[in-house]
């Protein structure tokens, strides 16, 4: 219901005798309608997050790099993992799970 | 896929796990107050990888799940007796009602359509102009911005046949009623990130400094999931309180102002029902007198009786995290999800939805070994 995916903006139209600022949205292999008066500084090329519909936010390319290095920074996960180093099982479970997407 | 197939990346997955399991010393109850939360951890298994400590329940975060029963037969009387054209998205349409869903409404000559944007249902009053349109607009704040622009679009346009049947619901006053109820013990919510890319973070300040519960807004996909848990976790052993943002590519501090000023316009708060929690002060919205034009309610003076809920589904409960979906009597023998007796077995993000079909994978999977 809250689903919001991330897509591209491909292109920007003006709607409904320029009132309504609208935009083509790829996803993946998928292009969509979506409007973009929530978001009204997004510009063509930007990862806009789409909700029925509606750009509610765009995607800060800075931000989004810290999923990626917060065990590192935060400094409690070594990096360095030995190669074939001990997993848990219920981590290789997972992937068997993953694949089954 | 960019900012998608990146956050379901196995070996980070891995790498969040070893942390958690390194993290966790005790058994911590976290609630995810989010639908789509729910489904992401029990679609991509991770309830079944994470720490035995890490005891996550669900919350009320779907919107589906939560709209009163006496709505939907208001919904389906639109439909079969004032016969105006019914849009909404796909999931509302398939909840059961008192006697039958909207879907049944539809199956037996009603004009009900299922619609991917409420910004359609404004499309089809323009090309239908002699007839009514009411769009059945559910959902929390994250969908309130879209619904109420529906509202200004047809405003705009000068349309007179368009009108919507406002159930929208506010994530802060139920996460305040749960934490009231006195069998509660959440000790760490996971906020859900969408909501907070409308309305910002600090409306959970006064939560956290009440309650004295960690809480960490969190996006949707595996990683992000295991990040706002990690994060969680890391506040209670350490035995912090603290309002925390994980999904900061997507939620800023004050969310989205434009969004907000466009549900201020049409909306005002007000108290509502919550199928299955009752009546919670001020935790929901509907549409100001200003724009009762284009308000269903108003509209269409319909009262329609209240129905008793099915005595035998314990949706309350598994709503505020007291019981989990397979805790209940009927889970999977009367109640499944072709033929559903409470809601969050309707929409694949309701609770007892997303435990029925992964219990499902999780033994076709047995089998398979
Ligand atoms: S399993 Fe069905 S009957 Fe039980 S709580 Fe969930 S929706 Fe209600």
């Amino acid at each position: 219901m809250c689903l919001a995916v991330p897509g591209r903006i491909e292109r920007i139209d003006m709607r409904f005798n320029g009132m309504v600022r609208m935009a083509k949205v790829i996803f993946g292999g998928i292009s969509k309608e979506a409007s973009l008066e929530m978001v009204p500084h997004a510009k063509e090329g930007d990862y806009v997050l789409v909700h029925v519909g509606v750009a509610i936010s765009v995607v800060n390319e800075e931000e989004a790099q810290k999923t990626f290095t917060y065990l590192k920074e935060t400094g409690e996960f070594d990096e360095l993992l030995p190669e074939n180093y001990d997993a848990p099982p219920s981590v290789l479970a997972g992937s068997a799970l993953y694949s089954k997407n | 896929m960019k900012y998608l197939s990146e956050y379901r990346d196995p070996e980070l997955v891995g790498q969040y796990l070893n942390e958690l399991h390194k993290t966790v010393t005790q058994t911590w109850t976290i609630m995810e107050i989010c639908g789509g939360q729910t489904h992401s951890l029990v679609k991509h298994g991770l309830l079944a990888m994470m720490p035995s400590g890490i005891n996550m329940v669900h919350g009320p975060g779907c919107p589906v799940c939560v709209t009163p029963l006496n709505l939907i037969d208001k919904a389906v009387y639109l439909a079969e007796e004032k016969r105006v054209i019914l849009c909404s998205f796909g999931d509302m349409i398939r909840v059961p009602g008192s006697k039958k869903s909207l879907l049944e409404a539809k199956a037996g000559g009603a004009d009900v359509r299922i619609l991917y944007s409420p910004l359609e249902a404004v499309e089809i009053a323009v090309s239908n102009p002699d007839r009514e349109v009411v769009f059945f607009a559910v959902g929390f704040e994250t969908t309130a911005p879209a619904n109420a622009l529906s509202v200004l679009h047809a405003e705009r346009l000068g349309l007179n046949n368009y009108s919507i049947l406002a159930s929208h619901v506010l994530v802060p006053p139920a996460m305040a009623a749960i934490m009231d109820d006195e069998e509660a013990r959440i000790q760490g919510f996971l906020a859900a990130g969408h909501v907070c890319t409308i309305m910002g973070i600090h409306e959970y300040e006064p939560l956290v400094e009440q309650y004295k519960v960690p809480i960490v807004v969190t996006g949707f996909e595996p990683v992000d999931m295991l990040h706002g848990i990690l994060m969680t976790a890391r506040q209670l052993e350490r035995g912090e309180a603290k309002l925390e943002n994980q999904y900061t590519r997507v939620v800023q501090p004050d969310g989205n102002p434009d969004a907000r000023a466009v549900i201020e316009k049409v909306f005002c708060v007000s108290d509502r029902e919550w199928r299955g929690i009752g009546t919670i002060p001020t935790s929901g919205y509907e549409v100001r007198s200003e724009y009762a034009a284009f308000d269903a309610n108003v509209k269409f003076d319909v009262h329609i009786t209240k129905a008793p809920e099915s005595s035998d589904c314990i949706a309350g409960q598994v709503l505020k995290g007291l019981k989990k979906p397979h805790q209940c009597s009927q889970f999977g023998k009367s109640c499944t999800p072709i033929s559903p007796l409470g809601a969050p077995m309707v929409s694949s993000e309701g609770a007892c939805a997303a435990y029925y079909h992964f219990s499902q994978a999780a033994s076709e999977e047995l089998q398979e070994a």
